[in-house]
């Protein structure tokens, strides 16, 4: 096992710097001369030049992609091109708060929904209740963001009037229910699912029965003997749901007005702000790859099987 | 138990009547009718969206400011929008947006460049395997709509901008039937479906790569290179035939998420660019500009409806196909 977590820290960072160096090629080349850029019209071959030299962008390209890696560790992604002399780290600190605000309470949805359903439908297979929740999970699942997100408002602050229509007022406040909710629920049905199949699996084991045979009382064997081995699978999800909310954080961030990574990754994107959507596309790959990394870890560590193999 | 008799009968039946494995496919395919019905549904939307010049009633730009936001008329079927667009013209032409772009994607994302490389990594195995997973793996651990994002913000404004250099000096849309590259939309499309191909080929490739290693080693294969097939052949005429159920079946499930990506794509406006209509740009003109979604709704929801309705046919049409295809070509699920 030793090996194969070695294995793993030692690609990690392999991987992270490959990551790097398409980012840092897109930027570089991608979008034309920065500098023509922000000169615009007052570009002179000489304003230009004294630009270069005080922005290194004269250095040869392998100088300045181990500048911004190495700048980039320290949390230092350069300066915004849309706004002129403010750190991009600057500007992204409060939007990230935010995001993974919302991602936590989102996630919360999607897990403590999800894993409790598909524990209970699974302890009551062969009743009615198993296919309405799997089903009515699945109709969860195809439901359109598009179409949730303006129902949801129409229904909850509109007739209802429990939340305002539109903002952030922070974690604990009830305004993030709703995006939450937009976020979170079409995932349930996923973690249902595998929550369900892994249970079952675990319901057919020999050492269940043995557990019953022996007189153990029925709550001991389905929570310490069934749910905490059924619950594995479930950490290899968490690590792949990781990518799927963020591209409805997108979706949802624009429609309710948050003020996260999404809209201003977007807001860049349109001002062509560079320097913001390296950052965000950077900070994002190693987020998703230290999260699989930390999952796989986890789960060569709680599964014995995965350590022998 | 009778019926189990039945049709275990009726497949040995197939068998000796020599009847091939697709006809075998075929007939159980047909059998199932929820797979027919969504058959049907894809044809007839893909249908639309190629035939859309002829089906369109009006023009999909053209503004009409003395008839915006009209209910469903005899003149416009599904009414306009803001601007006075018919909106069931732009509904027609954004499919064909989603059909131009799912079948080129898929195609040559997943179909060629995930196959191929699938087999020569799971055939080959050793450093060439190494390297194409660690490839993949790369452009995995982007989250999916970021790399989309940056592809399309660094590369969109090169490309426009090369290929206006390349018509400035050929002249090409003085010749051209279609007029130039960047104002036909061309340029658009091969943006989005550049964005959109990491996605296409990863998954069909592991899901290959797994297959051949599979069946690398078996008798028939082994004799066949005893023989002296060459590779090649060896690769696309005794492998491929057997692992083209997962490939069938991987591509139908891949159709429904690339059109599902362009949607989110347009909807943020990094897909194709207006003046051509793109469902998610449709979406986005109604549901993207706030609260102003709430008046829509409830005076004219059949601008926010018709194309969502159309999209998410679509898009469970293909998962459901895909289930049933995977229940067909692959018996062990059955």
């Amino acid at each position: 096992m030793l090996a194969y977590i070695v294995r793993r820290l030692l690609w990690a960072p392999v991987l992270l710097l490959i990551v790097a160096g398409i980012v840092f090629t897109l930027g570089h080349y991608g979008p034309g001369d920065p500098v023509q850029i922000q000169l615009g019209q007052h570009y002179t071959e000489e304003r230009a030049e004294r630009i270069r030299e005080s922005r290194g962008l004269n250095d040869p390209v392998f100088v300045q992609f181990g500048r911004y890696v190495w700048n980039a560790l320290q949390w230092d992604f350069g300066e915004s091109d849309q706004f002129q002399n403010r750190g991009v780290a600057e500007l992204l600190g409060p939007k990230l708060k935010v995001s993974a605000q919302l991602f936590l309470a989102a996630s919360l949805i999607t897990i403590g929904l999800g894993v409790p359903l598909g524990f209970y439908t699974a302890l009551k297979q062969g009743s009615w209740q198993d296919p309405t929740i799997v089903s009515g999970s699945l109709v969860l699942d195809a439901m359109p963001v598009f179409l949730t997100a303006p129902y949801l408002i129409i229904l909850f602050a509109l007739k209802l009037d429990w939340v305002a229509v539109s903002g952030w007022g922070g974690f604990f406040s009830p305004q993030i229910i709703l995006p939450a909710m937009v976020i979170g629920l079409p995932g349930v049905a996923i973690f249902t699912r595998i929550m369900r199949s892994s249970t079952l699996d675990v319901l057919g084991q020999d050492y269940i029965r043995t557990a019953r045979s022996k007189g153990v009382p029925e709550h001991v064997v389905n929570y310490r003997h069934v749910a905490r081995i059924a619950l594995i699978p479930i950490l290899t999800l968490i690590g792949f749901s990781l990518s799927g909310l963020l591209g409805g954080a997108f979706i949802v961030e624009l429609i309710f007005g948050v003020p996260g990574v999404g809209r201003f990754a977007l807001d860049a994107l349109f001002a062509r702000d560079f320097p913001v959507i390296m950052a965000i596309s950077l900070i994002g790959a190693a987020s998703l790859v230290i999260a699989n990394l930390i999952v796989d870890i986890l789960y060569s560590v709680v599964d014995p099987r995965i350590r022998y193999q | 138990m009778s019926l189990a008799r039945e049709s275990s009968k009726s497949r040995s039946d197939l068998v000796l009547s020599g009847v091939g494995p697709w006809r075998q496919a075929w007939r159980r395919l047909r059998q199932k009718k929820i797979a027919m019905t969504m058959i049907s549904i894809i044809v007839v939307i893909y249908a639309v969206g190629i035939l859309a010049k002829p089906i369109s009633t009006h023009s999909y730009s053209q503004t009409d400011l003395f008839h915006t936001q009209e209910g469903p008329s005899k003149d416009h079927i599904l009414g306009t929008d803001r601007l006075g667009r018919d909106l069931f013209t732009r509904v027609i032409w954004g499919v064909q947006t989603t059909v131009i772009l799912t079948i080129i994607t898929v195609g040559t994302g997943g179909i060629v460049l995930g196959v191929t490389l699938g087999m020569v990594a799971g055939y080959f195995g050793g450093k060439t395997d190494a390297l194409i997973m660690r490839v993949g793996e790369v452009v995995a651990a982007f989250p999916g709509i970021l790399l989309v994002i940056l592809i399309a913000a660094t590369l969109r404004p090169r490309i426009v901008g090369w290929t206006r250099d390349f018509e400035d000096w050929s002249n090409f849309p003085d010749w051209s039937p279609f007029g130039g590259l960047v104002e036909s939309g061309f340029v658009d499309y091969f943006v989005v479906a550049i964005a959109l191909l990491p996605f296409a080929w990863y998954g069909m490739m592991r899901l290959v790569r797994g297959q051949v290693l599979a069946i690398r080693n078996s008798d028939y294969i082994e004799a066949a290179r005893a023989v002296g097939v060459s590779t090649p052949r060896l690769l696309f005429s005794h492998i491929l035939p057997n692992i083209t159920g997962t490939i069938i079946v991987t591509a139908s499930a891949g159709m429904g998420a690339i059109a599902g990506s362009e949607l989110v794509l347009s909807f943020l406006g990094i897909g194709v660019q207006p003046p051509r209509p793109s469902l998610g740009f449709m979406i986005s003109d109604v549901s993207g500009r706030g609260t102003a979604v709430v008046s829509v709704i409830q005076n004219h929801p059949e601008q926010l409806l018709a194309p969502i309705a159309v999209i998410w046919l679509l898009i469970f049409s293909w998962s459901l196909l895909g289930d049933a295809l995977n229940d067909v070509f692959n018996p062990r699920t059955r």
